[in-house]
C-alpha cells in the first residue's frame, strides 16, 4: 500500500521535473509542460498511471480554491468593486452569448434542444486554473486583457450555482424523486431556501474572515509554531471550501471571497507564503492528471469528430468573446488575448457532464467524445497561448492604435530619462527638486496614468525608438538616463541613443557585472548597478549596528567603494580570460589589506603625528634638550 | 543654573585616550548635553535647524576636540561655517547668542611647554585658537580660556589623567552653577591649570 502511493508520487514527482524544465526552455510555459507530462505518464504512452487517474484530479482540483484565495489576497474590496463591470457585464454576456453560440449550434446539428443547451452551458466556462496559471506565468494578468480574463473567470465560477440548478429543468425523463434528491441537493430544496443558504455562506465566509482568523492567527503567532501557521492556512481553506461545497457553491468563489477579505489583514504575507507551495504542487498535479486522462483511444477512432468539436468549440468562443471584449470597449491586444485566452473548455465540465448524465439530460455515449474534447480543448490552451504571442499580439499591438505614442514636445529640456520605474523616479525627484527641466519616457501605461496624476510629465512612448528619441529632444538635451530595469531594452535604447545622438552623455542603470561592462563599452560615461547603492547603505549600517562609530563605519565604506569601483573597471578588460578569477581574488584579498590600512590605529597615529615631539624627526635629531620628558607607562 | 551643551568633534574617538574620558568625566551630568558631531553627521551633512534649536536651548558652549593643525577637526569648522548665520549670530537682527559663553576644551599631542614663545610651536593654544575668541565676539558671547590637556599621546598613567579629568567635571558643574568667575575666566591662559582662582570666594570658603 504503502509502497503503491511511494510508486506513485516518485511517478508524478519525477514526471514533473523532467518535463516542466524542459518545456520551460523550449519556450512552452510550465503549464503545457506539466500536461505533456501527464499524456507521457498516461495509459496511452508509458501506462504509469490507470484508472486513479481520476481520483488525482479531484485531489488536485484543490488547487484551484487554493489559487483563487491567493489571488483574492492581492486584490482589496476597494478594487474588486471597480472590476464589477468587467465581471457581471462582460462575464455575464460572455456565459450567456457562448452558450447561446454552441446551444444553437449542436440544435441545427440535430442535438435535442434541451441537451443543446445544457452543453452550451458548460461549454461556457473556461479553465480558471489553467488560464490564470498561464497568464501569471507569462506576465500578462495585470494587462487589460488579463484583467478582463480574470473578471470574466470570476463570473464564471457564480454562474456555475445557477448551472447547477437549472440542470434538472432539462432532463429528459422525469427522474424518480428520491433518486434527484440523492444527486443534487439542490432539486428537494425551495428556491428562497437556496438563495437564503447562499447567503449564509457568503457571510459564514465574510465572518470567518474577519473574526476568527485574525485572534486564531494571534493564538498561533504565540505559541511559535511554525508548522501550525501553515496547517491554519490550509485549513482556512479547506474550511472555506467544505462550506461552499455544502450549499453547492463554488469552492473557488468562496476562498476567493475570503482572500479578498483577508487582503487587509496583516497576515495577508503569511497567508501567501504558507500556501504558495500547496497552489503550485496541487495545480501541477492537476494539470498532470488532466494529460493522463486524456482518451487517445476514442480520439483515435473519431479524430474527425472530436478534433471537428475542438476547433469548432475553440473558434466558436473566440469569435464570441472578441466581438464582446469589442463591445465592452477592450483595446485591440486586450479583446486578443481575452478571446484567445478563454477559448478553451473549461475542467469544470468534467463536473457537469457526469451531472448531465446522471440527470439524464444526455447519455454516456453523448457525452464521452465532449469529454475527450474538453481535455484535448485544455491542453492545446498552452499551445494557442505561444500562437498569441508569436503571431497574434505582434501584428495587433500596433501601438499606435493600442495606446497613440505621446506627442513629445521638445521644449529644450536638457535631460531625458528613460524608464521611470523605481530607479529613474529617484533620479527624476531629485533633478525635479533642483528645478532641472526633464524629459520623462516610459512603456507602462498604468505607470504614466499614475504619475502624471501626481503633476509629472511623463510620455507614454518607447524609448528604443529613434524618432521617439528624435521627440523627446535629443538633439539638444545635454544628458540621458537610462532607468528602464529590462536590461536588453536598456542595451538596446544606449546603442540607439549613442548611433544618432553621439553628443549625449549617458548615465545608465545596470543589472549586473557583465552588464555594466557591456554599457562602459558602448560609451556610457557612468553606470550603476540598480542594488549597490542601497546594499552599500546597508552595509554602512551594518557596521554602526555592530559598534562601529558612524563616522568610522562611513570613511572605511567609502573607501572599500572607491576601491571596488576602480576594480570593477579594471576587471572588466580581464572578463572571459583565464586570468578573470585569480584577478577578482587578488583585488578581494586587496581590499581587505586596504580595510586593514584603514584601522582607527593608525589613522590615529598618523593624524597626531605633527603634534608628537617624539615623531617629529627635526626634534629628534636636536637631541630635544629643552623638552620635557613625559613618560609613557 | 546654566544649560551646558557640549559640541564634542573627534573622528576617531575609538582610538581616543584623553577625550573619551573626558566625556565620560561629565555624561552623568544633569543640566548639561554631550552632542557627538562626528557621530551625529557622519557625512558632515549639517542639520543646521536642529543645530541652532539646540544652541537657543543652552546657555555654555563648550567645543571640545582634539588640536588638529592648530585648530579643530573639518566638522567644527563646516558646523560654524553653516550654523553661525548671518542675521540669526551675527550682523543685522543676528542677537541669538548674545550673552551666551562659549570655550574650547582641547587635547593637544605635544607638552605644554611647546606652546610658548620660545617652544616649537612658538604660539599659545590660546593665541592659536584666536579665531574660535574673535567669532564669539562677534556673535556677542563671553569667551572663556580654553580648558588644555597637554600631551595627550603620553598622559597614560591614571593619576595624572585622573586629575585633569576631575577637574573638568568640577569646570562644568561650576559653569552650570554659576560659581565661576567669568571675568577671571575670560583672562586666563588655560582654565585647567588655573581651575582653583576661578570659583567665586564664599563658593570655595
Amino acid at each position: 500500500m504503502t509502497g503503491g502511493v511511494l510508486a506513485m508520487v516518485l511517478v508524478y514527482l519525477a514526471s514533473a521535473v523532467i518535463f516542466v524544465p524542459l518545456a520551460k526552455r523550449l519556450g512552452l510555459g510550465a503549464v503545457l509542460g506539466y500536461l505533456v507530462a501527464g499524456v507521457a505518464i498516461g495509459p496511452w504512452v508509458l501506462g504509469l498511471v490507470g484508472d486513479e487517474g481520476h481520483d488525482v484530479t479531484h485531489f488536485a482540483e484543490f488547487g484551484v480554491p487554493v489559487m483563487l484565495f491567493l489571488v483574492g489576497l492581492e486584490l482589496r474590496p476597494a478594487l474588486l468593486w471597480q472590476l464589477r463591470r468587467p465581471i457581471f457585464g462582460l462575464g455575464g454576456a460572455q456565459v450567456v452569448g457562448t452558450a447561446a453560440a454552441v446551444a444553437g449550434a449542436a440544435m441545427l446539428l440535430g442535438v435535442p434542444w434541451k441537451a443543446a443547451v445544457a452543453v452550451g452551458l458548460i461549454f461556457s466556462a473556461s479553465s480558471t486554473a489553467i488560464v490564470l496559471a498561464t497568464l501569471s506565468e507569462r506576465g500578462l494578468l495585470k494587462t487589460n486583457g488579463g484583467q478582463a480574463s480574470f473578471s470574466v473567470l470570476l463570473f464564471q465560477d457564480i454562474a456555475v450555482v445557477p448551472i447547477f440548478a437549472v440542470f434538472p429543468l432539462l432532463a429528459t425523463r422525469t427522474p424518480e424523486p428520491v433518486a434527484a434528491a440523492a444527486a443534487t441537493g439542490e432539486a428537494g430544496r425551495p428556491a428562497w431556501l437556496s438563495a437564503l443558504f447562499v447567503l449564509g455562506a457568503v457571510a459564514g465566509v465574510i465572518a470567518i474572515g474577519r473574526l476568527v482568523v485574525r485572534p486564531m492567527f494571534q493564538f498561533l503567532a504565540s505559541v511559535k509554531v511554525r508548522e501550525s501557521f501553515t496547517a491554519a492556512a490550509l485549513l482556512i481553506v479547506v474550511a472555506i471550501a467544505y462550506l461552499m461545497d455544502l450549499v453547492d457553491l463554488s469552492a473557488a468563489l468562496g476562498t476567493f471571497l475570503a482572500g479578498v477579505v483577508l487582503a487587509d489583514s496583516e497576515y495577508r504575507h503569511e497567508l501567501e507564503t504558507d500556501l504558495e507551495p500547496f497552489k503550485g504542487l496541487l495545480l501541477g498535479l492537476f494539470f498532470i492528471s488532466i494529460g493522463a486522462q486524456i482518451d487517445f483511444g476514442l480520439i483515435l477512432r473519431e479524430p474527425v469528430l472530436i478534433g471537428a468539436i475542438v476547433l469548432a468549440t475553440m473558434a466558436g468562443k473566440l469569435a464570441v468573446i472578441y466581438v464582446l471584449g469589442r463591445l465592452f470597449g477592450l483595446d485591440r491586444p486586450a479583446r486578443w488575448l481575452l478571446a484567445f485566452a478563454l477559448a478553451q473548455i473549461g475542467e469544470f465540465a468534467f463536473v457537469l457532464l457526469t451531472q448531465g448524465q446522471k440527470d439524464h439530460i444526455f447519455s454516456p455515449q453523448f457525452a464521452a467524445p465532449l469529454v475527450a474534447a474538453v481535455a484535448l480543448s485544455m491542453a492545446l490552451t498552452p499551445l494557442v497561448f505561444i500562437l498569441l504571442e508569436r503571431y497574434v499580439l505582434p501584428r495587433v499591438t500596433d501601438r499606435d492604435a493600442v495606446r497613440p505614442q505621446d506627442e513629445v514636445l521638445d521644449d529644450g529640456t536638457p535631460v531625458v530619462i528613460a524608464g521611470y520605474g523605481r530607479f529613474g523616479q529617484m533620479v527624476g525627484r531629485i533633478l525635479r527638486a533642483n528645478r532641472i527641466p526633464v524629459t520623462i519616457l516610459d512603456l507602462d501605461p498604468e505607470m504614466v496614468d499614475v504619475v502624471r496624476r501626481l503633476g509629472v510629465k511623463v510620455y507614454y512612448g518607447d524609448a528604443s525608438r529613434v524618432d521617439l528619441l528624435h521627440a523627446a529632444g535629443c538633439e539638444h538635451a545635454k544628458l540621458f538616463v537610462v532607468a528602464v530595469d529590462d536590461k536588453d531594452e536598456a542595451t538596446k535604447i544606449v546603442e540607439n541613443v549613442r548611433h544618432h545622438f553621439p553628443h549625449l552623455k549617458i548615465v545608465a542603470r545596470c543589472r549586473d557585472r557583465l552588464h555594466y561592462w557591456e554599457l562602459r563599452k558602448l560609451g556610457c560615461i557612468r553606470v550603476f548597478r540598480e542594488t549597490f547603492g542601497s546594499a552599500y547603505e546597508a552595509g554602512i549600517e551594518s557596521l554602526i549596528q555592530i559598534g562601529y562609530r558612524s563616522y568610522t563605519a562611513h570613511r572605511l565604506a567609502r573607501r572599500w567603494r572607491d576601491h571596488e569601483e576602480r576594480t570593477l573597471e579594471e576587471l572588466g578588460q580581464h572578463w572571459g580570460t583565464q586570468s578573470y578569477f585569480a584577478q577578482a581574488r587578488a583585488r578581494m584579498d586587496e581590499a581587505e589589506r586596504l580595510m586593514r590600512d584603514e584601522d582607527p590605529r593608525v589613522y590615529q597615529d598618523r593624524d597626531a603625528a605633527w603634534d608628537n615631539e617624539e615623531l617629529r624627526a627635526d626634534r629628534a635629531a636636536e637631541g630635544a634638550a629643552d623638552a620635557p620628558k613625559v613618560e609613557p607607562s | 543654573m546654566r544649560r551646558v551643551l557640549v559640541l564634542f568633534a573627534h573622528p576617531v574617538l575609538e582610538r581616543s585616550r584623553v577625550n573619551r574620558r573626558m566625556l565620560g568625566a561629565i555624561r552623568d551630568l544633569e543640566g548639561v548635553t554631550i552632542h557627538d558631531l562626528y557621530e551625529a553627521y557622519p557625512t558632515l551633512g549639517i542639520d543646521v535647524a536642529r543645530e541652532q534649536e539646540l544652541l537657543l536651548e543652552h546657555d555654555v558652549f563648550v567645543f571640545q576636540h582634539p588640536f588638529y593643525w592648530y585648530s579643530t577637526p573639518a566638522i567644527l569648522k563646516e558646523w560654524q561655517d553653516l550654523v553661525l548665520e548671518h542675521g540669526w549670530a551675527y550682523g543685522e537682527g543676528g542677537t541669538k547668542l548674545r550673552g551666551k559663553i562659549t570655550f574650547n576644551a582641547i587635547s593637544t599631542g605635544g607638552p605644554a611647554t611647546a606652546y610658548r614663545r620660545d617652544g616649537y610651536n612658538r604660539f599659545t593654544v590660546r593665541e592659536l585658537i584666536a579665531p574660535y575668541e574673535q567669532t564669539a565676539h562677534l556673535c556677542g558671547m563671553r569667551f572663556l580660556a580654553p580648558f588644555v590637556v597637554h600631551a595627550a599621546l603620553h598622559v597614560v598613567g591614571d593619576d595624572d589623567l585622573g586629575a585633569r579629568r576631575d577637574g573638568y567635571r568640577r569646570l562644568i558643574e561650576a559653569l552650570r552653577d554659576e560659581r565661576i568667575d567669568l571675568d577671571r575666566a575670560e583672562r586666563a591662559q588655560n582654565l585647567a591649570d588655573e581651575l582653583d582662582d576661578l570659583f567665586h570666594a564664599q563658593v570655595v570658603a
